[in-house]
C-alpha cells in the first residue's frame, strides 16, 4: 500500500539500505527486543476521499451554532470573525512553522508574537505580555504560583466569582503541593467582599467582568490589596470599553483570549493571556519575544530571557511550559490589526448593548436580574425550577439559551447565565423569549 | 516595519451592520480612560503586513526541518479541512451533553486508538502540550502514593539525556529530581540500581532515548524500577520511531504522553498549539482528570475518574488538534504508522552513514529515528561553534538541525529527518551539510559571520536579553500621543 505522506518508491529503499550495509528494514529494529514486539489492533489505511467523508458524517450530526441563536457565553463566545483573519492565521507559513529557535528564518514569527504582546499590554494597561499560555486556566494558575515565588508566602484567596473551572485548575495545580487556597464570597451586587487580609496572603484573584458578568470594582480591591499581589481574570473584548487593570495597579493580568477572533471548537484551542509588571519578569512563565538589531543594524526580532526556561534551567526553571499556544496569538494579533480601536470598541459596546435589552426585555416579562452590580455583556438572571429541562429542549428550536448555573452555583437556586455578543440581534432576543414563554 | 508604524489614524479593515438594539451608556467610573492604542489599517494593509511576515517565515511546507526530537514531519492538507467542518468548529463546551455526540464519539475513539498505540487501558485528551502532559503524568503519580500513604517518595529520577522538560514537570508537582548517568549513550543501569530506593516515586524515560538510541535494558529497567515500588513514566516525544513496532505498556511503562503535534503530524503552529494526552495502565486509571469520555450503551458521557487529580485545562482539550490527530489516524491505518517508523528509522540511519564521513557521529549502531552528531573537532581545529554551523546552514535555504541538545555530547547536532522526507532530500541535505563542514576549515569567517541570505542578518541575542524590549514603544501619531495614558 502507498501512503501519500510517505515519498519512497521500493528502489529508493532498496538503495538506502545498501548505503547502510543492511539487508531488511527489520535489522534497523534488531535493538527491539523481540518479546515485546505486537502489531497494531486498528483498520488499515484508507484513502483521503473516505477519511474525509467519515469525518463530515460524524461532524455534521454535533449542533453547528452559526445556524443557532446563542445566548450562552460562560467563557468562550460566539463573536464574527472577519474572514480575512483566518485566511491570513492559517497560511501555511505560520502554521507549519516551529518554535522560532533560529531567528533569522522566523522574523514573521517572532515579529508577529511581538506585535501581539504589544497589543495584550495596550488592552490591559500591563507593562509586558508573554507570547501565550495554553488557556485562560492554566495562565491563572502559572500566574499564582508565580506571585507565590516573588512573596515566599503559600497561601491564595480567590473570589467565588471567578470562572469554576479556572479555580479547579488551580486546585488541581496547587494542591498536590500544600499550597493553599481560600475562597472569597460575593454580596447581592455580584461583586466580591474582601475582609482584612492576613500576612500569609501571596495573592488575591479576581474576574474583570467576573463570571456572573459584574464589573468589578478594581480600585476597592487594590486598597484592600495593599500588602499582596493582586491577580485579575479578564476577558479582553470588554477591555475595549472598560479601565484595564493595570491602571488600578494590577500586578498580573491573565485570561482567555478565545473571543479575539479563535472559533469556539468545543472550548480549545484558545489563547492563554499572561502580562505584568516588568520588575516581574524574571519570574513570569512561558515564552517571551524581544526587540533586538542583526549584525547590521537592523531591527529584528528574537527569543529572550530564555535562562528562565526548562530547556537551560532544567529542574529550576520557572514553569515546564515548552510548546504555547502561539497559533492563537497570532490569530489574536490579526483580529485585533484588523479590528483596530474603534472596531474592538463596538464590538464590546454592542455587546454591552444587546445584553443590557435583553436583561431588560427579561425583567419586563418577570425574570428578575439576580445581582445589582453593573454588568458587561453577561448577566445571571432568576428562572423556573425546571429551566435545565427547557434549556436543553431549546436546542430543538435552534436556540443556545442561557446556562443553568444549578450545578455550578448550587446556592444560588435556579438561576442561569445569560450572554450577548456583537452578533447578538433583536431577532435573536425575540425568539429567545419566545421560547421562554 | 510593525503594523503599529502602518498605522493611520482613521483607517478601518472592519465594518459592524446596522444596530438592531438600542444603546445604553455604561456608568462613567467604569469608562475606559487609557487610550487604546491599537493598529489603524485597512483590510489590504492588514493582508499585505501579514503575507510580507509569513515570507520571512521556515515552514515545513518550504522544506526539510530535520530538528531532533521534535518530529517535524509534513502536516497533511486534510488535517485542517476536517478541523475547521463546522460541526466541529462552532460547537461550545456548554451546550447540552445530547448535542455533542458526536464530538464525544471522536475523542472516544481517538482515546481508543492511542490506547491501542500505546499499550495503554485509558487515556486523557485533556492536556494542551506534551509538557503538559508531563505535569498530568507527574501529578497522577504523586496522587497515586499519597492514595497508599505512601508520602516518603519525593524524588523522580531522570537520565542526563532528558528532555528539559521531564525535570521542570517533575519538580513543578514538588518532586525532587535525581540525575541519572548515561554510558555509552543509555541509561547507566548501575547508577539507576543504585538510586533506586523507598524514596523514588518514578522514573522518567524516553525510549528511543534522546540519541536517537534504543535503550535495549528496558525490560530490565522496568523490572527494577517495579521492584522498588515505583513507576514507570514515557515521554513520548519520540515515538514516531516505534509505532507498530513495539508498546510502551508492553516495554513496561505506566504511563505515557504523546505528542499529537508531533507523532500524529497535526502542525506545530510556530510553537503550539500542541496536544499532550496521556495514558495510563490499569491501576492508575481511577487517577486521571476530569472530564474523561467514556460509553455507556450508545451514548457518550463525560465522567470524573473516582480518585481523579482534577482539572488540569479548561473544557475539553485541544478539541481541533485531536481531530487532526484522529484524521491522521485513519488515513495512515495500522499499515500506514508502522510504514511511517520503518521509514523515519531508515532515513535517519541513512543520513547518520552520510553524515559520519565529515562529522563524528559519537554513538555506534544502529540509531533509531534521529541521531546525535558532534561537531567538536571542527571547533577544535577551526574555532567555528556549532551554532556558526547552524547559521550557515541557514544560507543554503534549509533549516537546520537541532543545536546544543542533548546536553551530554559536547558541540551537539542532533538530526531527525523524519520520513516524509525522500532520499533526494536527504542526499541535499548531506551535500549541504557537508560543503558548510568543509567551509569551516577553508574559511571559518563566513561561518561566523553567518547567516547571510537571510531576511535578517545574525541576531544579537545577548542585546536582546541584556536590555530586553517587550513591546512596540515607537511613536504614536502626534493626535495620540496627547492623550496617552499613564
Amino acid at each position: 500500500m502507498k501512503h501519500p505522506y510517505i515519498p519512497h518508491t521500493e528502489e529508493d529503499i532498496r538503495e538506502m539500505l545498501d548505503f547502510i550495509g543492511v539487508s531488511s528494514i527489520d535489522d534497523l529494529f534488531s535493538e527491539v527486543p523481540v518479546s515485546t514486539r505486537s502489531s497494531l489492533n486498528l483498520p488499515k489505511s484508507q484513502d483521503e476521499f473516505t477519511v474525509f467523508t467519515h469525518l463530515k458524517g460524524i461532524s455534521k450530526r454535533n449542533a453547528d451554532l452559526e445556524e443557532y441563536t446563542v445566548l450562552l457565553g460562560a467563557g468562550i463566545y460566539k463573536r464574527y470573525v472577519p474572514s480575512v483573519v483566518y485566511d491570513l492565521a492559517m497560511k501555511p507559513e505560520f502554521l507549519t512553522a516551529y518554535t522560532p529557535y533560529q531567528a533569522e528564518i522566523s522574523q514573521g514569527t517572532l515579529q508577529a508574537l511581538f506585535e501581539y504582546q504589544t497589543m495584550v499590554c495596550e488592552l490591559t494597561g500591563m507593562e509586558v505580555a508573554n507570547s501565550s499560555m495554553y488557556d485562560g486556566a492554566t495562565a491563572l494558575a502559572e500566574a499564582v504560583l508565580m506571585c507565590f515565588r516573588l512573596t515566599g508566602k503559600e497561601k491564595v484567596l480567590v473570589a467565588r466569582s471567578v470562572h469554576s473551572e479556572y479555580r479547579e485548575v488551580l486546585g488541581t495545580y496547587l494542591k498536590t503541593r500544600g499550597f493553599r487556597i481560600d475562597e472569597i464570597g460575593y454580596d447581592d451586587t455580584g461583586r466580591v467582599v474582601l475582609e482584612d487580609i492576613d500576612d500569609e496572603t501571596a495573592a488575591v484573584v479576581v474576574q474583570y467582568p467576573n463570571f456572573f458578568g459584574v464589573i468589578e470594582d478594581l480600585e476597592y480591591v487594590r486598597k484592600k490589596t495593599q500588602n499582596t499581589m493582586m491577580v485579575v481574570v479578564v476577558e479582553p473584548v470588554s477591555l475595549a470599553i472598560l479601565e484595564p487593570p493595570g491602571n488600578f495597579g494590577a500586578d498580573v493580568v491573565v485570561g482567555e483570549g478565545q473571543s479575539l477572533g479563535i472559533p469556539m471548537w468545543l472550548g480549545g484551542y484558545s489563547l492563554g493571556i499572561f502580562a505584568t509588571r516588568e520588575k516581574y519578569v524574571r519570574q513570569m512563565p512561558g515564552r517571551l519575544i524581544g526587540e533586538t538589531v542583526d549584525a547590521e543594524g537592523n531591527t529584528s526580532y528574537t527569543m529572550i530571557l530564555q535562562t528562565r526556561e526548562q530547556h537551560i534551567r532544567r529542574a529550576k526553571a520557572t514553569s515546564n511550559i515548552c510548546s504555547n499556544h502561539a497559533h492563537a496569538a497570532l490569530i489574536a494579533a490579526v483580529y485585533l490589526s484588523v479590528m483596530g480601536p474603534e472596531g474592538l470598541k463596538e464590538v464590546a459596546k454592542r455587546s454591552y448593548d444587546a445584553a443590557h435589552y435583553l436583561q431588560e426585555k427579561l425583567e419586563e416579562r418577570g425574570f428578575r436580574k439576580k445581582f445589582s452590580g453593573d454588568f458587561f455583556s453577561e448577566f445571571v438572571f432568576e428562572v423556573p425550577e425546571d429551566y435545565p429541562e427547557r434549556w436543553k429542549k431549546m436546542m430543538e428550536k435552534k436556540i443556545l439559551g442561557p446556562l443553568p448555573l444549578e450545578r455550578m452555583y448550587p446556592e444560588l437556586g435556579s438561576v442561569a447565565l445569560a450572554c450577548a455578543t456583537e452578533m447578538t440581534t433583536k431577532d435573536d432576543i425575540e425568539r429567545f423569549l419566545e421560547a421562554m414563554r | 516595519m510593525t503594523i503599529f508604524d502602518k498605522s493611520k489614524k482613521g483607517r478601518r479593515a472592519f465594518t459592524l451592520p446596522e444596530k438592531s438594539v438600542p444603546e445604553y451608556s455604561l456608568p462613567e467610573r467604569f469608562v475606559r480612560r487609557m487610550p487604546l492604542r491599537l493598529p489603524e489599517v485597512s483590510e489590504p494593509d492588514v493582508v499585505r503586513h501579514y503575507t510580507e511576515l509569513a515570507h520571512k517565515n521556515y515552514a515545513v511546507d518550504v522544506g526539510i526541518y530535520p530538528l531532533g526530537s521534535c518530529t517535524m514531519k509534513y502536516n497533511p492538507k486534510l488535517n485542517e479541512k476536517v478541523a475547521n467542518l463546522p460541526g466541529f468548529r462552532n460547537v461550545h463546551p456548554y451546550q447540552p451533553e445530547e448535542t455533542l455526540q458526536d464530538c464525544l464519539q471522536l475523542m472516544y475513539e481517538l482515546k481508543a486508538m492511542l490506547c491501542e498505540i500505546t499499550g495503554m487501558d485509558d487515556m486523557t485528551l485533556q492536556p494542551a502540550a506534551g509538557a503538559h502532559g508531563e505535569l498530568t503524568g507527574m501529578l497522577i503519580v504523586k496522587k497515586f502514593f499519597d492514595d497508599r500513604g505512601d508520602t516518603r517518595r519525593r524524588k523522580v529520577l531522570v537520565p542526563d539525556s532528558a528532555h528539559g522538560t521531564n525535570p521542570a514537570s517533575a519538580s513543578m508537582v514538588g518532586f525532587e529530581v535525581v540525575e541519572i548517568k548515561s554510558k555509552d549513550g543509555m541509561v547507566d543501569v548501575e547508577d539507576l540500581r543504585k538510586h533506586l530506593d523507598d524514596e523514588v516515586a518514578a522514573v522518567m524515560l524516553t525510549n528511543p532515548n534522546t540519541l536517537g538510541l534504543f535503550e535495549r535494558d528496558i525490560l530490565k529497567i522496568a523490572e527494577l524500577t517495579h521492584n522498588c515500588g515505583a513507576l514507570l513514566y514515557y515521554d513520548g516525544a519520540n515515538l514516531n520511531a516505534i509505532m507498530g513496532k513495539v508498546k510502551p505498556g508492553d516495554m513496561g511503562f505506566d504511563i505515557v504522553h504523546l505528542n499529537l503535534h508531533k507523532t500524529f503530524s497535526t502542525p506545530h503552529g510556530m510553537g503550539g498549539p500542541g496536544s499532550g494526552p496521556v495514558g495510563v495502565k490499569r491501576h492508575l486509571v481511577d487517577f486521571l482528570p476530569f472530564p474523561n469520555v467514556e460509553k455507556e450503551e450508545d451514548r457518550y458521557r463525560l465522567t470524573v475518574p473516582k480518585k481523579t487529580i482534577g482539572r488540569v485545562r479548561s473544557f475539553f482539550g485541544n478539541f481541533p488538534v485531536l481531530v487532526k490527530a484522529y484524521s491522521y489516524i485513519l488515513m495512515m491505518g495500522r499499515d500506514g504508522l508502522e510504514k511511517v517508523s520503518e521509514m523515519a528509522v531508515l532515513n535517519a540511519n541513512y543520513l547518520k552513514k552520510k553524515i559520519s564521513r565529515f562529522l563524528r557521529v559519537p554513538y555506534d549502531g544502529f540509531c533509531m529515528h534521529e541521531f546525535v552528531a558532534s561537531a567538536e573537532e571542527v571547533f577544535k581545529k577551526t574555532g567555528v561553534r556549532t551554532l556558526d554551523i547552524a547559521k550557515r546552514i541557514l544560507d543554503n535555504g534549509v533549516h537546520p538541525p537541532t543545536v546544543y541538545f542533548p546536553l551530554i555530547v559536547p558541540e551537539a547536532l542532533m538530526i531527525e529527518p523524519t520520513e516524509t522526507e525522500s532520499k533526494e532530500t536527504l542526499d541535499r541535505y548531506a551535500e549541504i551539510l557537508e560543503k558548510v563542514v568543509k567551509e569551516a576549515f577553508e574559511n571559518p569567517d563566513v561561518l561566523k559571520n553567518a547567516p547571510h541570505r537571510t531576511p535578517v542578518r545574525r541576531v544579537n541575542e545577548v542585546l536582546a536579553s541584556r536590555k530586553p524590549v517587550f513591546r512596540w514603544r515607537g511613536e504614536y501619531e502626534a493626535g495620540d500621543r496627547n492623550q496617552q495614558g499613564t
